[in-house]
């Protein structure tokens, strides 16, 4: 188990390697000379010239790579925001905690929803219901995640005042009360996932319900209940988990959007406000840690394969 | 749906050698598609969406860009179909404008994905040495959140209604390359494959002439689903500000303007999203009628 680690690891570098790249090489396609902007407006050239050796930029390209790269894989150093001078983790890292929770109140949700309504679904194949509930999946896969946010802030917030319509109270200040202002965010950014995960599950399912172990089970009498849930579920659930990490890229996205809707000051404000003001080194750090996310999730769910289905041997 | 059709169309497959035989298979399909009652009304929904796009100028009751701030936040009525904005802007022109920028965005970037990740796809499927570079690059590429990714190319390219299609076209070709990729690998090891080689046809002849046939199929349901996305990505890149020219009527624009008069007046959110609800609805059933059309074991799926 720890050499597959260990190899899983050494073979994810190039896909490292190319993010990183390509995280790099989009900041550098960008109009503009960042020394210029680091002189400010006032500056002679041979001021801007300085400062632009200084800052390394006369260097080949794959040198300020090498350099680059260097400060955030071994430093975690992303740089400093141009507009704020901060550095930019820890202005990401500042805004985090709205951002996860909100992504985890809408993946549980997702789950919630989506693996019973997919399991329902098939169990009760071509009924009514299981039509009725695949054609709500299509629905949710089409409407788009900030509009179902304004349709819940209509009903809960305006109409029937449930839930407040925006804002975040982090977990220190609120404590349970915070839940509150990720409810609605959260079934906003569920929904899709959600509709998502119940078509998998469902077509998943249908597959494993057709196999011979299924027919063993039922054959030696076992209650259809017991064959669903612990013979049939179980195997159908192989299929869903390798898109865990979609999932989640899904999830992350859904929140960015989400929090505009919501005005919840996470990542995705951060994301937005760094576009409107150019600054540059910000969304680069934003994209980097997002696609770090998805891959090293990818590979957490490839470890758990093993737990669901013995036949997965790491080697 | 007919049952033996299905089967005979799944067995003679294999060996569409001549084109004649190919093309009864491509008419086979499209026959099967309007027998498929999803697609058809999949593809209706879109049609008219199509119609009122191309329509709008004939059929929009006021100039979508108007400002008549007397007649602002009026309801739905015989003078304001839809109601009109905070600007008394009528939004039943600004909803019909809308739809060609939604529809237009959608459908370049489906057929500008289909393109690049087609070929990028045969050539990665068909050459093996360039396989794991290009595999990798697309890898990559499709580890960045689609949304996120797509935000942050706006910030790079600045805004327009080109970049939103640059951009989106960025995001969704990777998709396709694998979906072209591991079709092309299938085809490859087809017996015909090797009688055209055998008969000494050059590589791009037996690309385009035997193997492009053989996966076009799956590529028309990726463009409807891309279709989707796009029109979905180009509403959520509007409502956060970083689309197209704002001045525009676009669907996700609008709906950002109506979620600040929200209290006020429910038909600037409630019409744009319908929009773009039933658009991406049609393109997605479209895009399952035609999946379950082209393979019959998924039906139902």
């Amino acid at each position: 188990m720890n050499r597959y680690l260990v190899r899983r690891l050494v073979a994810l570098m190039p896909l490292v390697f190319l993010i990183a790249v390509i995280a790099f090489t989009l900041v550098r396609l960008t109009p503009g000379d960042p020394a210029a902007v680091v002189a400010g407006p006032d500056a002679t050239p041979e001021e801007v010239a300085r400062i632009r050796a200084s800052m390394g930029l006369d260097d080949p390209l794959p040198l300020q790579f090498l350099r680059w790269a260097g400060q955030v894989f071994l430093r975690g150093n992303l740089g400093n925001s141009i507009v704020q001078g901060q550095p930019v983790l820890e202005m990401i890292l500042q805004r985090a905690q709205p951002t996860l929770l909100l992504a985890m109140v809408g993946g549980f949700l997702s789950i919630l929803m989506g693996i019973p309504l997919g399991v329902i679904a098939a169990v009760k194949h071509n009924s009514w219901l299981d039509r009725t509930l695949m054609s709500f999946a299509i629905v949710g896969l089409s409407i788009p995640n900030f509009w179902l946010g304004v349709l819940l802030v209509m009903a809960l917030s305006i109409y029937f005042p449930l839930l407040p319509p925006s804002g975040f109270v982090s977990i220190q200040n609120g404590g349970i009360s915070a839940l509150r202002y990720l409810i609605l965010p959260g079934i906003a950014i569920g929904a899709s996932n959600a509709a998502f995960l119940a078509r998998m599950v469902r077509s998943s399912m249908l597959d494993v319900l057709n196999q011979d172990y299924v027919r063993t089970a039922r054959s030696k009498g076992l209650g259809e209940r017991r064959v669903i849930y612990s013979h049939a579920l179980r195997n159908a659930m192989i299929a869903p988990l390798t898109v865990i990490g979609l999932l989640i890229a899904n999830l992350t996205s859904g929140t960015v959007i989400v929090e505009i809707v919501f005005n919840v000051p996470g990542a995705g404000r951060l994301l937005i406000n760094s576009v409107a003001r150019r600054d540059y080194p910000v969304m680069q750090g934003i994209i980097l840690i997002t696609a770090l996310i998805y891959i090293f999730a990818n590979l957490i769910v490839d470890l758990f394969y093993g737990v669901l289905d013995p036949r997965v041997r790491y080697e | 749906m007919n049952r033996q059709a299905t089967l005979k169309s799944t067995a003679a497959s294999p060996d569409a050698v001549n084109s004649s035989q190919a093309r009864r298979k491509h008419r086979h399909w499209i026959w099967l598609l309007f027998q498929n009652r999803t697609a058809v009304v999949g593809a209706l929904f879109v049609l008219v969406f199509f119609l009122i796009a191309l329509a709008a100028p004939l059929i929009s009751p006021r100039d979508p860009l108007k400002l008549d701030v007397r007649n602002s936040l009026e309801a739905p009525s015989v003078e304001f179909p839809l109601g009109s904005d905070q600007f008394g802007r009528d939004v039943a022109s600004r909803v019909f404008y809308g739809a060609r920028l939604s529809l237009g965005v959608g459908m370049s970037v489906g057929l500008f994905s289909i393109a690049i990740g087609l070929f990028l796809g045969m050539i990665s499927g068909y050459y093996r040495r360039l396989d794991a570079v290009i595999m990798r690059v697309m890898d990559a590429l499709m580890a960045f959140p689609s949304i996120i990714f797509a935000i942050v190319l706006m910030g790079i390219l600045g805004p327009s209604v080109q970049n939103v299609i640059i951009a989106l076209t960025i995001v969704f070709s990777p998709r396709v390359a694998r979906v072209a990729r591991s079709s092309v690998l299938v085809a490859r090891e087809e017996m015909y494959i090797e009688a055209a080689r055998a008969i000494g046809s050059s590589d791009s002849r037996i690309l385009t002439r035997h193997i492009f046939p053989n996966i076009v199929s799956p590529l028309i349901t990726q463009a409807s689903y891309i279709f989707a996305l796009a029109v979905l990505a180009e509403a959520a890149l509007s409502f956060v500000g970083v689309g197209g020219n704002p001045q525009w009527p676009s669907w996700g624009n609008m709906l950002a303007e109506g979620q600040i008069v929200v209290r006020q007046a429910w038909w600037i959110t409630i019409f744009p999203g319908l929009a773009i609800v039933l658009v991406v609805f049609g393109a997605n059933l479209f895009g399952d009628g035609l999946r379950d059309a082209l393979d019959p074991r998924l039906r139902g799926r």
